[in-house]
């Protein structure tokens, strides 16, 4: 498969009035086109870091990135990103927000409501087009905010732990949504969470980095047929990979919990 | 009743000049530092300059007409409204902007595409805010020295012990305040449904 996006030895140093905090130290990876990458982290990791550099919202201290093979310096919209927090414009409507991309970009009407309409279906927002942000629930928001991704129509999705603020029932409901959308567009997709069961069950490559500084500590491909469904959580496979995820995350977590005093 | 117009016309127009001046120049504020920078002390300081102390200054330079009134009222919410502005556009979320980053939205119309419409709640609710004193610098104004407004009104009919007048001059205030303010309140729901009632998004 063909490298799309590649992280050289990247590193993200914070500095602050009297100490500088080592996010990220050294990471390197490469992500092939059409494949559906989740990094798994203990809080505090940098894992956040790593998408906020690749949007180009935050500048790596050293390393490079590059998105087919150019490298890239500033945000631009061949990386959409969906947020933790609800990020949707609130002075817009739900099908505002979806085409905001589109409109940004001087595309016309009729694309962006042909866009809009293809997207409402797909996440099951029909009858809330017209709709303000305010009236919807936490995950419908992000629903649209996956959709407004989309619509763009970007190179790569960048998801930065998009299910995070949402109650587990909810959450499940919107990772069996994510993969259904992926089925049909197969964006290259980065996937940053800290849940392990997430992490295996939509990712085909996990990540999992290191406590602060973050590295990245293993690559683990999961061999779970492409199809995923819900009763897949409790396979054997799954829950080997699961266990085998949990150990490595675990060493990680312990050294994050006990490593909260700065370091100088 | 013709203090009544005298003074409504005093406090809008003194009101009109410091938000025609002061939106702008708070929104430029709060989303260049270069601006903030160079006109914060600037404003920071004289807004603890209280208006009314200017009144025999805008006397002796402006006379005792209609633009000392509008100085006194000008001065009076200029500042302050300036600097409420520039921390409504100051807050607009970073999140906000960066995600419209991700969306393609460039470093200059990214204030047209978020600063702008994020902001024009909170200075809608600044102006409604700010109103409210002008009408306070405006009843100072009339009092020290005038011919006409309810403020006049008030002090002549202390002159002549007529307390009921100045009871009615304090409820005509009252009034036209609450009608402003309820116009302010119907003006945002029209203009921002998407904020709702409650305020926050």
């Amino acid at each position: 498969m063909e490298q799309k996006l590649c992280i050289e030895d990247v590193s993200k140093v914070f500095r602050e009035k009297n100490a500088t905090v080592t996010a990220l130290s050294n990471t390197s990876f490469c992500v092939a086109e059409s494949e559906f990458v989740t990094i798994l982290g203990p809080s505090g990791c940098g894992k956040s870091t790593i998408l906020r550099i690749i949007a180009g919202l935050e500048e790596a201290s050293s390393g490079r990135v590059l998105l087919d093979g150019k490298e890239i310096r500033q945000p631009g919209k061949d990386r959409g990103m969906v947020f933790q927090a609800y990020t949707l414009f609130p002075w817009l409507s739900v099908e505002e927000n979806i085409a905001f991309g589109l409109d940004v970009a001087g595309r016309s009407k009729s694309d962006q409501q042909d866009a809009v309409k293809f997207y409402i279906e797909k996440i099951g927002l029909k009858g809330f087009e017209k709709a303000y942000p305010r009236k919807l629930s936490g995950g419908m928001k992000q629903r649209v905010a996956i959709a407004r991704a989309l619509a763009n129509d970007p190179e790569v999705l960048l998801m930065d732990e998009p299910f995070g603020a949402l109650d587990a029932q909810t959450r499940s409901v919107m990772q069996e949504l994510l993969l259904s959308v992926w089925d049909e567009s197969h964006k290259t997709i980065l996937f940053v969470t800290h849940d392990v069961e997430e992490a295996v069950f939509i990712g085909d490559t996990i990540y999992v980095m290191t406590a602060r500084p973050g590295r990245i500590k293993a690559r683990i491909e999961v061999k779970l047929p492409a199809k995923r469904t819900y009763d897949m959580k409790l396979s054997d496979e799954f829950l080997t990979i699961k266990r085998e995820v949990l150990e490595l995350i675990r060493e990680e977590a312990w050294k994050a919990a006990n490593a909260n005093l700065p370091e100088e | 009743m013709k203090d009544i117009t005298a003074s409504v016309a005093r406090v809008t127009s003194g009101f009109l000049l410091a938000a025609v001046i002061g939106v702008p120049l708070g929104v430029l504020m709060g989303s260049l530092k270069i601006c903030e920078a160079f006109f914060e002390p600037f404003l920071g300081f004289i807004r603890y300059m209280p208006a009314s102390a200017f009144i025999p200054l805008f006397i002796l330079w402006l006379g005792i007409g209609e633009s000392e009134k509008v100085a006194v009222i000008f001065f009076g919410t200029f500042f302050q409204l300036t600097l409420m502005v520039m921390d409504v556009t100051k807050n607009v979320s970073q999140e906000l902007i960066d995600t419209s980053y991700t969306l393609g939205v460039s470093k200059r119309s990214v204030f047209w595409r978020i600063i702008l419409p994020a902001s024009m709640p909170g200075i809608m609710d600044t102006l409604r805010i700010t109103f409210g004193w002008a009408w306070t610098y405006l009843v100072v104004a009339e009092i020290v020295a005038a011919s006409s407004g309810l403020g006049y009104m008030i002090m002549q009919s202390q002159r002549f012990l007529k307390t009921s007048h100045i009871i009615v001059g304090i409820l005509v205030i009252g009034v036209i305040g609450i009608i402003i303010d309820l116009l302010f309140k119907w003006l945002y729901q029209r203009l921002y449904p998407w904020m709702g009632k409650g305020g926050a998004a």
